[in-house]
């Protein structure tokens, strides 16, 4: 394999032919966030005409004037507006015209106008998602802060019953639907080019329709309040999905148009890493931060369909009057639970995965060490994205769904705590003899360390048919998937920004700030979610306004802990606004002294990113090792790069 | 990880595998015995049932197992953080790759893998011997409990109430949950509505109720006294308030007292649909005319169809 020709041709995105003319349009005729709202409420009012028209009178529900058809359909032509309003189709309906697209004009706008837009510079999408991600994370935090404030009594209360659940089913929903992208949208789509050393990912359109596809998700999500809410939590468990009034249907919609953009998203990470890496990029040199987002994607292209499929299934159950989960017409409610958490165990990993492969990137930068075990963390991602298809029905244990299958469920289950636990081992050896630098990324990656393995420890408890069996369904459950997710997730995804916004937008975050978040925040939060498995193992179940009055006390422990968690949230709020808006103290070199491939170039990173293809070199973690090599030649001469891809180096382990 | 042969430095090395190693073994062994001990006969769901007291041995042998991984990995990390900082003005990379390596990952793999298969067969152990450990099991359990045959008792669930029904004593229906004494009983759990989950705290049973599906869960109750009945799994607005409660009692005291409140329900038995594993919703939806027109009502009351949930 040589290359023959200018490698850069090919980076240009799909069909665009550079030098062509274009022309520029007054701001407010060009498609951005003002066109696609307009679009959306136009979509809207379209879809709910439709369906109000050709469902007179027939599928309105008895003695309710809802009609779900109506409002699916204006949420789906909303959707389409929304999209249509951004330009998404633009260059579409250009091609299959055959005129020229205009793809460059979104690809390479100048000035913050081009964060409001179609825009399909990865770096751009990754900041739209960083803000949009942090907003959602905001939203829902306030949420659980709602509901922590009705738990503070056992039975004086702040929201009726109904308005608990409905609070209860959008923090859930808004967290595990959203989340999902909390680390592949900002970081997979700004930083997997800059570490392989592409100048683009591999489908930029995809990558943008993703991102955009999230506020419609959002949004539709948020507006079931207007429909009183769903009673479901964020599972959606039929028949109770069956018999809910209309805010069931913004659940459903939401739910599958954020499946869609995970499978979107997932398609462009995934050809990215295989098929965009720089010569000498071999899979041994691979960051693990790429490994770690290449398992991630595999998990949202391959689970994310059957989400969008059970959400498809509920919504034609309750619209279109088909029985897929009504037992009296042939239905199973087992079905549905089938479907949710084929997808959900998987999703449970994409959540995560990321988190483990940002702590994993940071360490050795912090150890002054090599990554220890680098192909045993590699083996572990992959690892756990393989089993975590074959370990759903430990949900189901008390189900009755296919109960002398539960000792297997159980056994996969319990084995996917060896590749997880390979996440310690390559901490371990990292950390063995290193020279620590506490930074704040490095504070919040230890705090993740710190949490994940109560939440994963706790999780070999329920992996125990019979330990389950009193756990199940309580706030132990609960407390040990949010040590896993928010004690893992969203410490290392804190631990990613202290890192990494210094690359993105060339600005330092205030250290004393982020210290002073990093100890609130890792204190509320054990102080928060520790005491949670003792009410839960003491009997309170999951998603109740009242409850026992002997674990009164223990609630409001929990609650004030809360309530101070989210003021270290506000904590970093602050500090991302006064750091990125007021101060703006720059930093354009390479603070950490990190090897890392995208530290190499300038912060924030030129529009081409890599003025060359870069060749690299070395793996990029050779921390203290002798001799090693620099990890990429940013500038080789053609004929260096061609004989380089020629004889491809036998990388070093 | 080998200490020797790194550096000219090395020597000097302080042993840092068997520091760590003294400290993890001590606190590990205290910990295991305050929890076996002390914290452990405290564990939930107690032990009022053959199937609670197996579940607390569960979480016993598990916290056992646990402790010490959780120790090594918090010991290891202080450790690290106490001996390994970084020095004021020392801007040295750490060492790079060190020997053993390859011997450290093939140790920590065989452990996690091995403890990982014992917890396995241990698991499976006491789920099939215990019979089915209290959980749901299907319609067609396969592991039973010895010792006679099992009382049965009907457990329904519904927005937002369970009621209870006896198919040996003339299959009348309460709200009251009794339990005889050391006897084996058989809970058959289904729904009329959406899916409910019937947990009885003390017990160790839990299993959902699902429409249409029959799930049966086993427990010998051990001592009397009385327990918390919830339902556990999201079941619409009221689901925070579907609990009641239950107690064992004498098997002779049980004895009367379904003797007694089978005479007193005859007249709404006789109305009630006939006992099955499960019912289909539409039809007693029906019959829920009928009880209002002879001034009766259903033991729980206000059955309803699934297409007319009851906003309270």
């Amino acid at each position: 394999m040589s290359i023959k020709e200018e490698p850069v041709l090919p980076q240009q995105p799909g069909g665009v032919d550079p030098t062509g003319p274009l022309v520029q349009r007054a701001w407010w005729k060009r498609p951005a966030i003002h066109t696609a709202l307009l679009g959306a409420i136009v979509g809207y009012l379209i879809g709910r005409l439709i369906g109000d028209a050709v469902t007179s009178g027939v599928a309105r529900v008895a003695n309710s004037n809802e009609n779900d058809i109506a409002l699916v359909l204006g949420y789906l032509f909303a959707t389409l507006g929304w999209l249509g309003g951004l330009g998404v189709f633009n260059d579409i309906v250009r091609q299959a015209l055959g005129r020229p697209t205009r793809g460059t004009e979104t690809y390479a706008t100048p000035g913050v106008a081009r964060y409001f837009r179609y825009t399909l510079d990865h770096k751009v999408i990754g900041v739209q998602y960083l803000v949009a991600m942090i907003a959602y994370f905001c939203t829902a935090g306030l949420f659980a802060m709602a509901i922590r404030t009705e738990l503070l009594s056992p039975t004086t209360h702040v929201f009726g019953p109904g308005t608990y659940i409905e609070i209860v089913g959008e923090h859930g929903t808004m967290m595990m639907m959203l989340m999902t992208s909390v680390v592949l949208g900002p970081f997979g789509n700004y930083l997997v080019p800059l570490m392989i050393g592409s100048k683009r990912t591999a489908f930029p359109r995809l990558s943008a329709l993703s991102f955009w596809l999230t506020p419609a998700a959002f949004i539709i999500l948020l507006s079931a309040i207007l429909w009183s809410g769903f009673p479901t939590g964020w599972t959606g468990y039929a028949p109770l999905s069956n018999q809910a009034t209309q805010g069931m249907d913004a659940y459903l919609v939401a739910f599958g148009l954020m499946g869609i953009s995970m499978i979107l998203a997932g398609i462009n990470m995934l050809v990215t890493i295989i098929c965009y890496r720089a010569p000498g990029m071999g899979w041994r040199r691979l960051p693990i931060f790429v490994w770690s987002m290449l398992a991630t994607a595999f998990l949202m292209v391959l689970a994310a369909p059957v989400l969008v499929g059970g959400m498809y299934l509920t919504l034609t159950d309750r619209t279109i009057q088909t029985a897929f989960f009504v037992p009296d017409l042939g239905g199973s409610p087992f079905l549905y639970e089938n479907l949710f958490w084929f997808f959900g165990h998987p999703e449970v990993y994409i959540l995560a995965l990321p988190g483990f492969g940002i702590v994993s990137e940071i360490i050795p930068v912090f150890c002054r060490r090599p990554l220890f075990g680098y192909k045993t963390a590699a083996a572990g991602m992959i690892g756990v994205s393989l089993l975590s298809f074959f370990v759903w029905q430990h949900h189901l244990f008390d189900s009755g769904i296919d109960p002398n299958a539960r000792p297997l469920f159980m056994l996969t289950t319990e084995l996917i705590s060896v590749p997880t636990g390979f996440i310690y081992l390559v901490a371990l050896g990292t950390f063995w003899r290193a020279k620590i630098r506490l930074t704040v990324p490095m504070l919040f990656a230890i705090g993740m360390y710190f949490n994940f393995l109560i939440g994963g420890i706790s999780g070999v408890f329920l992996s125990d048919v019979a330990a389950d069996t009193t756990a199940h369904g309580t706030f132990f459950v609960l407390a040990h998937f949010h040590y896993t997710i928010m004690g893992g997730l969203i410490f290392a995804f804190m631990a990613g920004i202290y890192y990494w916004l210094p690359k993105i937008m060339g600005i330092k975050l205030n250290e004393r700030l982020g210290k002073i978040q990093f100890w609130t925040m890792f204190i509320f939060f054990n102080s928060t979610f520790l005491p949670m498995f003792a009410i839960g193992a003491m009997g309170q179940p999951r998603r109740v306004f009242e409850y026992a009055h002997r674990l009164q006390t223990l609630n409001d422990w929990v609650s004030i802990s809360a309530f101070l968690l989210g003021g270290s949230i506000l904590i970093f709020v602050v500090n991302f606004l006064w750091s990125t808006v007021v101060v703006r103290e720059p930093e354009v070199g390479n603070p950490w002294q990190s090897r890392g491939l995208e530290w190499q170039i300038s912060s924030p990173p030129p529009a081409e990113n890599f003025a060359r293809v870069p060749l690299i070199l070395s793996a990029p973690y050779e921390y203290g090792v002798k001799d090693a090599s620099p990890v990429a030649d940013l500038d080789p001469p053609p004929d260096v790069l061609a004989g380089a891809v020629a004889s491809m180096p036998a990388p070093r382990s | 990880m080998a200490e020797s042969n790194v550096s000219p430095g090395a020597a000097r090395e302080p042993r840092h595998g068997v520091r760590i190693a003294s400290i993890w073994f001590v606190l590990s062994v205290i910990a295991d015995l305050l929890i076996w001990f002390v914290w452990g006969p405290h564990f939930p769901p107690g032990n009022m049932t053959s199937s609670a007291a197996s579940q607390q041995l569960d979480f016993k042998v598990l916290a056992v197992v646990a402790a010490p991984v959780m120790m090594l990995i918090y010991v290891f990390f202080l450790y690290a953080l106490v001996v390994w900082r970084q020095r004021d003005g020392d801007e040295e990379d750490g060492p790079g790759e060190l020997p053993g390596a390859a011997r450290a990952q093939k140790v920590w793999v065989s452990v996690t893998l091995m403890l990982v298969l014992g917890l396995f067969g241990f698991g499976t152990y006491q789920l099939v011997v215990p019979a089915g450990a209290g959980a749901g099991e299907g319609a067609n359990p396969v592991w039973k409990p010895g010792g006679g045959k099992p009382l049965q008792i009907q457990v329904i669930g519904q927005q937002w109430l369970f009621t209870y029904r006896y198919p040996s004593y003339g299959g009348f229906e309460t709200r009251q949950l009794v339990l005889p004494d050391n006897q084996p009983v058989q809970f058959d759990v289904t729904s009329l509505d959406v899916i409910h989950s019937f947990w009885a705290i003390q017990l160790g049973v839990k299993a959902d109720a699902v429409p249409s599906v029959n799930n049966v869960a086993y427990t010998i109750p051990r001592r009397t006294g009385t327990f918390t009945v919830r339902c556990a799994e999201l079941c619409g607005i009221w689901h925070g308030a579907m609990y009641n409660y239950g107690r064992i009692v004498p098997v002779a005291a049980f004895q009367s007292w379904a003797q007694r409140t089978e005479a007193q329900s005859a007249a709404l038995t006789k109305i009630l649909p006939p006992f099955s594993l499960s019912y289909s919703p539409n039809e007693i939806s029906d019959l829920a005319k009928v009880y209002t027109d002879g001034g009766l009502t259903g033991a729980g009351g206000q059955y309803y169809g699934s297409s007319f949930p009851a906003q309270p």
